[in-house]
């Protein structure tokens, strides 16, 4: 038997799960550097958000929710920073953004 | 699970074996020597789970390695710079049978 | 969970593959890389939290740093490189010489597998929680480095330093120069994340007497930190004074460790050898200065030589 607490933390890491898989997805299909850093920090951090809550939830612990809370602000900091230091070193090399051809 | 760690201990050794003894490249091969060491490591924390009770002797050893292989591979790597600035080149192989 | 060991074996042999075999040497590192974090997982898996710190903060984050700073140092066509030039590929004996050392990385991988049949598991677990209240600490891991094996740990710190000497003695670098990024943004990140860091360090420092932690993946965070300002172009000038100085942090850690096992000796113990009511104490003592000196230690190795004092 799973509590309610346990079935709301799978289906919220599931949810997580699925936005990481359509990050990758666009990491692998997208077609220039801009749209992949866009596609990754966007969809993993909200799944990986949604991981955190899913795990905060079935610990049951505030203690454990807050340190989630934090890893997934500082993974949010640093995936932000890391995401415009790669668009800044390639703008400035050059690197036009994709536009479809007509 | 601790048989199928053994394996894929075995399989990164042969890799890196193979790796270390045929890449010309020395970076390469200072790689290949890393994950050489980490299969090694693998090897012994699994042997070490094995155990009944946990022993963490062998995670203290490799806790040692650790810290060994990031200092050789330190020194390799400022040797491999100064061998760069000498003869422009990553390789060991003398320049004219290339 | 077979199927979770399942995939994580997969994709460690797929990312050995690719860290030894793409021609991108760049792509080879981050591979490399990713090779180290995936291992931290499998070390979680072998219950070994210890060594999972250790490979994530040092075997793949601090290695990284240092094989991409070398690459940074080599001009860029050295980046992309054929495994094996065409010439050599195309040889007589190329076949043949690959083929030998498959043959060889194979028996030797077989003969490792069989030497396993009659090894006997090591059994020293229940000793060692039997002499734990001895130690001084919590942490089995820690008690083993630090009070029944110290001397090892003595060695490793040497080891450390005598990496930090060798790639001094190879000649000066230039000291990194303070200087204003185009973007506020990382210096503005990094200024943040620095009491984090420091934070993050000391506790982990804190824990290594009853948990997961000490003096290395400390040090490892230390260094961390330090490479990041050194990225966001925030360093101090170098003069004599702060040579001195660091040469001192340099080797605080080993001369602590060594002078704590020296005095003991003199006191009639033996060669770190701890009195049971102080070993929780020194254990504290050596592995503050032990944490410090790797910090600095593992900082320098990451210049790669010693700091000209006349460039700045």
């Amino acid at each position: 038997m799973m509590g309610a607490a346990d079935i709301a933390g799978a289906v919220l890491a599931v949810a997580g799960v699925l936005f990481f898989l359509a990050g990758t997805l666009g990491l692998l299909r997208f077609p220039d550097i801009y749209t992949r850093i866009h596609a990754l920090t966007k969809a993993d951090n909200l799944g990986l958000g949604l991981i955190c809550l899913g795990a905060a939830v079935q610990s049951g612990s505030l203690m454990t929710a807050l340190k989630l809370l934090l890893v997934w602000i500082l993974v949010l900091l640093a995936a932000a920073t890391g995401a415009s230091l790669i668009a800044q070193t390639a703008h400035r090399r050059g690197i036009r953004p994709w536009a479809r051809q007509e | 699970m601790t048989a199928f760690y053994l394996i894929l201990a075995g399989v990164i050794l042969a890799m890196a074996f193979h790796a270390l003894m045929t890449r010309p490249n020395l970076l390469r091969k200072l790689m290949a020597l890393n994950i050489f060491t980490s299969a090694v490591f693998l090897f012994l924390v699994t042997l070490a789970r094995m155990a009944e009770p946990l022993d963490p002797i062998p995670h203290a050893m490799v806790l040692t390695g650790i810290v060994v292989t990031v200092s050789t591979t330190a020194v390799g790597l400022a040797l491999l710079v100064r061998l760069y600035r000498r003869s422009g080149s990553l390789t060991l192989q003398s320049t004219d049978d290339d | 969970m077979a199927v979770f060991d399942l995939i994580l074996g997969l994709l460690l042999v797929v990312l050995v593959w690719k860290s030894l075999s793409v021609s991108d040497l760049f792509g080879a590192v981050i591979s490399f890389m990713a090779f180290g974090l995936l291992m931290a997982v499998a070390w979680v898996r072998l219950e070994a939290p210890d060594i999972a710190l250790a490979e994530a903060a040092i075997g793949s984050g601090l290695t990284g740093a240092l094989l991409f700073s070398t690459l940074g140092r080599l001009p860029h066509s050295e980046a992309r490189q054929p495994v094996v030039s065409r010439t050599v590929r195309n040889g007589p004996g190329y076949w043949m010489t690959t083929g030998f050392w498959w043959v060889l990385a194979i028996l030797l991988s077989i003969a490792f597998l069989f030497s396993l049949l009659d090894l006997q598991t090591p059994g020293l677990g229940g000793l060692l929680q039997e002499r734990l209240p001895e130690s001084g600490v919590l942490n089995p891991v820690t008690a083993v480095l630090l009070n029944f094996r110290s001397l090892d740990t003595v060695m490793e710190i040497a080891v450390l330093l005598l990496a930090v000497v060798v790639a001094w003695s190879m000649g000066t670098v230039v000291w990194p120069v303070k200087r204003t990024l185009p973007s506020p943004l990382l210096p503005g990140f990094v200024r943040l994340l620095t009491p984090f860091f420091l934070l993050v360090s000391f506790s982990l420092l804190w824990r290594g007497s009853h948990a997961p932690g000490g003096a290395f993946p400390s040090g490892a965070v230390l260094a961390a930190a330090g490479i990041l300002l050194l990225l966001a172009g925030k360093t101090t000038r170098i003069c004599p004074r702060f040579m001195f100085w660091l040469r001192w942090i340099l080797a605080v850690g080993l001369l602590v460790f060594v002078f704590a096992g020296v005095s003991l000796m003199v006191a009639g113990y033996g060669f770190l050898v701890y009195p049971e009511q102080w070993a929780g104490a020194l254990i504290l003592l050596i592995e503050v200065s032990a944490g410090v000196s790797i910090g600095a230690m593992l900082m320098a190795l990451y210049i790669g030589g010693e700091p000209d004092i006349h460039s700045a």
